[in-house]
């Protein structure tokens, strides 16, 4: 259907502004709302058509774990934060330029990150005696005196104007009131220059079967643009340019969707149908949702009873010659160790999927860590080592995805991905690849005989990896389980110098794909004076803050990993060439931990567990410490390196 | 044309480690000798069995097998149905790999109808770990972890799977061979997930506890064997019956009361609430139902149902182009 028609006098249809424009290279803005005020829809929105208008973005939702915490608290405020730039950029930015907030609570849980001088625009409707009680104010923190001085204020009587924009489409007035965010996004896009088009797209798509309410929000999303456009308060409006980024057709792409779309390739490329067994877990859920609608690629997903039925039914799916799948968080991850050491032993190939939350137990759900990395590496019984890798951004999950599937298929194990909520709700633009220049994934299964010989079921090839030979192949019936099996035969046994024997091998199939992966790279020199190595979701912060050191003259280079086990084979001799080796985690340093153990090389951590990202400015000040002080060492550094706070990470 | 095989074709080139005259022994021998019968060939044929003494069971069978975790099987085997229905798959298990640490998987297997057989060996008591009481042990039972005696209420695994609306519910016992031999054939045809609870003796740790159904001799008026249609006739010389009266079964000695008047067991009767009233009659207040208990077909079962639905989504929307997905909606170039 089409967008209804809008009263003809809230604003000219080709929306263009007549007032001054500026041109900045970036924006960084958040909107902050109670949980029921829409503010994800509102930040997704405002993404979806920046990167359309060829900006780069980065995003960071964040919000409370409860569906609807109490309405007007500081705990139910839902934020949400996108940069877009003219140029190449890897976070969703430190401090912000512009923030929007429609009640007194999501004004003072964020007005610290607005930049002095930044934009405030407040929802004025939303201040009142009862919001401030609930916002555990004492009084207006709109008329403080210091805002005034500190910031650009603009107090817009939103619920008001959406009100009087809709009155004509005989909404209730709680219908009518929900058109707010839309009245908001209306008034952001006029000061930021954003199209429309987009928006409106999606209110057809989304409200097309309810026509007043979508006749409604266009209303509302007009009437914001137009109170910008011809309010007095507002003198100008800004610009940003296209950024300049790698040729190609880009979409915008979110961690757990570049997830799901990769794993989806990963068995288009290897020509097997995909079984995805999970349970429900924030911030993992989204992966099986948009999986599901998949189902046109032979994709089977199955929401099991539980997450240890979960990882059993993928591991039996891969008995079958089916590319098995499994997805949790920290907590699920848990439930499936057991599961994860059968098919570790079973060798059979398969992903099980980790997006990490705040831990531990119950922890944080929606917010970010990095604390599950010793858990991955070592939290099964047994001597159970499996490969890891990690995604560093919201596009990289689509790469690592395919690439979990091709070491899984080569060796014949079960591989984890290491993922984050950071990662996982984030977005960036995403450059479409061309899916038939992929390299093909290559599997074999072993032929059916009837020459009555006894069939081999773990014998190995040069990875070490044994015969994925698939029930219904005749001649090759055999039986696999959790006892310790008989080299080759895979018969039970109980031999000790099989057991030595077979645990070294399953450790040494692990450790020989250093073989076949690429060489660590480095961002900047190859030695100098300190290297930041870091991992998953913080390559963002740390890439930014690393050239921004470099750009201030440091000799500080960057290295990321991908791949956490085994690592690169060059990483040992890499981290001696530096004087200074940093390493930033949002854990109590276990990144750090591996490789003072693996390579005898003393690391510092920069180390944070506040459920947020690190900003681009903590990593820098932490950073610097150590660039003035990597000659000599020094026993701050080393107080540091025991896994106390750096200064700036406890201030923050 | 398919060669014909026999019992020992199926009989894997493991030594068999039970316990000299543990009840597993026959259970074993039935499986090899229906298995022909069914016409599916080794290699279209799996078991997939947990941690027990039971489990063992795979490595026993020249078929696919994986001898997986403690209480997981039944996942295990919903993960290999669910995409590759082409295979006949049996989950073997026992009382407490089944009931106690499998439980939830137990129930959540029985309703999602998936179309495979569970045999659930009951010998209520912990084998392999040296004589610990089950889920299914009798109340006040004395064992090496209940020196007082057991105060546990002990499950039914019959109830629990008429109440998870179980299409397929029988009972056999490890002596009664014949029998069991049949009601194990009976549950591989059906269609649905098929749940054959086998009295088993474990003669080390608990030694003749279900003795009087076991010992042909008493078997008689201990047990009565359902049949469909039949009514229920008991004892040893077929003198006993059960009859309803209002909601409950009684025992009517046949001297009293006319065949007519009996229970006559309806296994397809879908509302499962008679059925129930059977699995909860014990010894020694009542005969213990053996047999068939419950065979409802025409229910969809979740192996139909996945694929069913990767079929129709192919006919509806095509199947999956990924340059097509990765184009579709908002995109933007770069020049």
């Amino acid at each position: 259907m089409t967008v209804p028609p809008t009263p003809s006098n809230v604003v000219p249809p080709e929306l263009t502004t007549s007032k001054r424009v500026k041109t900045v290279s970036g924006i960084t803005v958040r909107l902050a709302g109670d949980s029921g005020d829409g503010m994800q829809l509102l930040g997704t929105q405002l993404t979806n058509t920046s990167a359309l208008a060829g900006n780069d973005v980065a995003t960071f939702p964040d919000f409370p774990a409860e569906i609807r915490a109490p309405r007007g608290t500081r705990a139910g405020v839902s934020g949400f934060q996108v940069q877009f730039a003219s140029e190449e950029i890897f976070t969703p930015g430190d401090t912000l330029d512009a923030l929007v907030v429609m009640n007194p609570a999501a004004m003072v849980t964020n007005l610290a990150d607005l930049r002095k001088g930044g934009i405030l625009i407040a929802n004025v409707d939303g201040f009142n005696e009862k919001e401030f009680k609930l916002a555990k104010v004492e009084s207006d923190p709109l008329e403080a005196s210091v805002i005034e001085e500190t910031y650009r204020i603009f107090k817009v009587s939103m619920t008001k104007l959406t009100r009087d924009a809709v009155a004509d489409f005989g909404l209730s007035p709680k219908v009518a009131d929900r058109c707010k965010n839309f009245f908001a996004m209306g008034l952001v896009y006029w000061l930021f220059g954003r199209s429309l088009d987009t928006t409106l797209r999606f209110i057809e798509a989304k409200f097309g079967k309810k026509p007043d309410v979508a006749a409604a929000n266009v209303a509302a999303l007009r009437a914001g643009w137009a109170y910008g456009e011809t309010t007095e308060a507002f003198g100008e409006s800004f610009q940003v340019e296209a950024a300049t980024l790698v040729p190609g057709t880009y979409r915008n792409m979110m961690g757990n969707q570049a997830l799901a779309w990769g794993l989806i390739t990963a068995s288009k490329l290897s020509d097997k149908d995909l079984f995805y067994g999970t349970y429900p877990i924030t911030p993992a859920s989204d992966i099986l949702h948009e999986l599901s609608k998949y189902k046109n690629f032979g994709v089977r997903t199955f929401q099991a009873e539980d997450e240890i039925a979960a990882v059993c039914a993928t591991i039996g799916a891969a008995f079958g010659g089916t590319m098995g799948v499994t997805a949790s968080s920290g907590p699920g991850i848990a439930l499936k160790a057991e599961g994860m050491g059968l098919g570790m032993i079973l060798e059979l190939p398969m992903i099980v999927i980790n997006v990490q939350r705040g831990g531990p137990s119950t922890g944080l759900p929606t917010k970010t860590e990095q604390s599950d990395l010793l858990q991955c590496m070592f939290g099964r019984n047994g001597e159970a080592p499996l490969p890891i890798l990690a995604p560093r951004s919201p596009g990289d999950c689509f790469d690592i995805a395919v690439e979990a599937w091709r070491i899984a298929t080569e060796c014949m194990c079960p591989v984890m991905i290491l993922s984050d909520g950071y990662i996982a709700n984030g977005s960036e633009p995403w450059k479409i690849p061309d899916v038939a220049s992929m390299q093909p994934i290559t599997v074999n299964h072993p032929e059916g005989t009837d020459v009555d010989e006894p069939f081999m079921p773990y014998a190995r090839d040069e990875y070490l990896a044994r015969p994925w030979a698939i029930p219904g192949t005749p001649g090759l019936m055999h039986r696999v389980g959790g006892l310790e099996k008989q080299d080759g035969t895979g018969n039970v046994s109980y031999d000790p110098a099989n057991h030595q024997h077979m645990t070294d091998t399953r450790a040494a199939k692990v450790d020989r794909i250093a073989e076949r992966i690429p060489d660590q790279d480095v961002f900047g020199d190859s030695t100098g004076d300190v290297l930041v190595v870091s991992w998953g979701g913080t390559y963002g912060s740390c890439h930014t803050a690393v050239k921004q050191c470099q750009q201030a003259g440091h000799k500080v280079s960057h290295a990321h990993l991908r791949y956490i086990n085994p690592m690169p084979k060059n990483v040992g001799e890499l981290l001696r060439a530096f004087k200074t080796v940093v390493v930033p985690e949002l854990n109590k340093g276990q990144l750090r931990m591996l490789l003072r153990a693996k390579y005898l090389v003393d690391c510092i951590g920069i180390n944070k567990v506040q459920g947020k990202p690190f900003s681009v400015s903590e990593l820098i000040e932490a950073i610097e410490e150590h660039v003035a002080q990597s000659i000599p060492a020094n026993v701050d550094s080393r107080a540091s390196a025991n896994g106390k706070p750096t200064a700036k990470s406890k201030a923050s | 044309m398919l060669p014909v095989l026999k019992a020992a074709d199926f009989a894997s080139d493991q030594d068999v480690r039970w316990c000299p005259g543990c009840g597993d022994y026959s259970i074993l021998a039935q499986m090899k000798k229906i298995l022909p019968d069914l016409g599916v060939p080794r290699e279209k044929t799996v078991f997939i069995s947990g941690i027990g003494c039971s489990s063992r069971f795979p490595y026993y069978m020249n078929t696919y097998g994986m001898h997986s975790i403690h209480g997981r099987a039944p996942t295990f085997a919903t993960g290999l149905k669910s995409t590759r229905p082409d295979l006949m798959v049996w989950v073997i298990t026992g009382d407490g790999d089944a009931l106690s640490i499998g439980g939830n998987h137990f129930i959540h297997l029985l309703r999602r109808n998936v179309d495979l057989n569970i045999v659930l060996f009951n010998n209520r008591i912990y084998g392999l770990t040296k004589g610990q009481y089950s889920p299914t042990s009798t109340e006040g039972q004395v064992t090496k972890s209940t020196p007082m005696g057991s105060i546990d209420h002990p499950l039914n695994p019959l109830s629990i799977a008429l109440a998870a609306e179980g299409t397929f519910v029988a009972r056999s016992i490890d002596a009664h061979v014949k029998h069991l031999g049949d009601t194990l054939k009976r549950a591989a045809e059906h269609k649905g997930t098929s749940l054959v609870e086998v009295y088993q003796n474990c003669n080390v740790f608990n030694d003749g506890a279900m003795a009087y159904a076991q010992e042909k001799k008493q078997r008689a008026d201990n047990v009565v064997e359902l049949e469909h249609g039949k009514p229920l006739i008991f004892g040893a010389k077929s003198d006993k019956g059960v009859r309803l009266v209002g909601s409950r079964l009684e025992v009517v000695n046949l001297a009293d009361v006319a065949v007519d008047d009996l229970l006559i067991h309806d296994e397809k009767e879908p509302n499962p609430a008679i059925q129930m009233m059977l699995a909860r009659m014990r010894y020694p207040d009542m005969p213990e139902p053996i047999g068939v208990l419950r065979s409802v077909e025409g229910v969809a079962t979740y192996n139909e149902q996945i694929n069913e639905q990767v079929e129709l989504a192919k006919q509806k929307n095509g199947v999956g182009d990924l340059q097509k997905l990765f184009s579709a909606g908002d995109t933007w170039q770069v020049a």
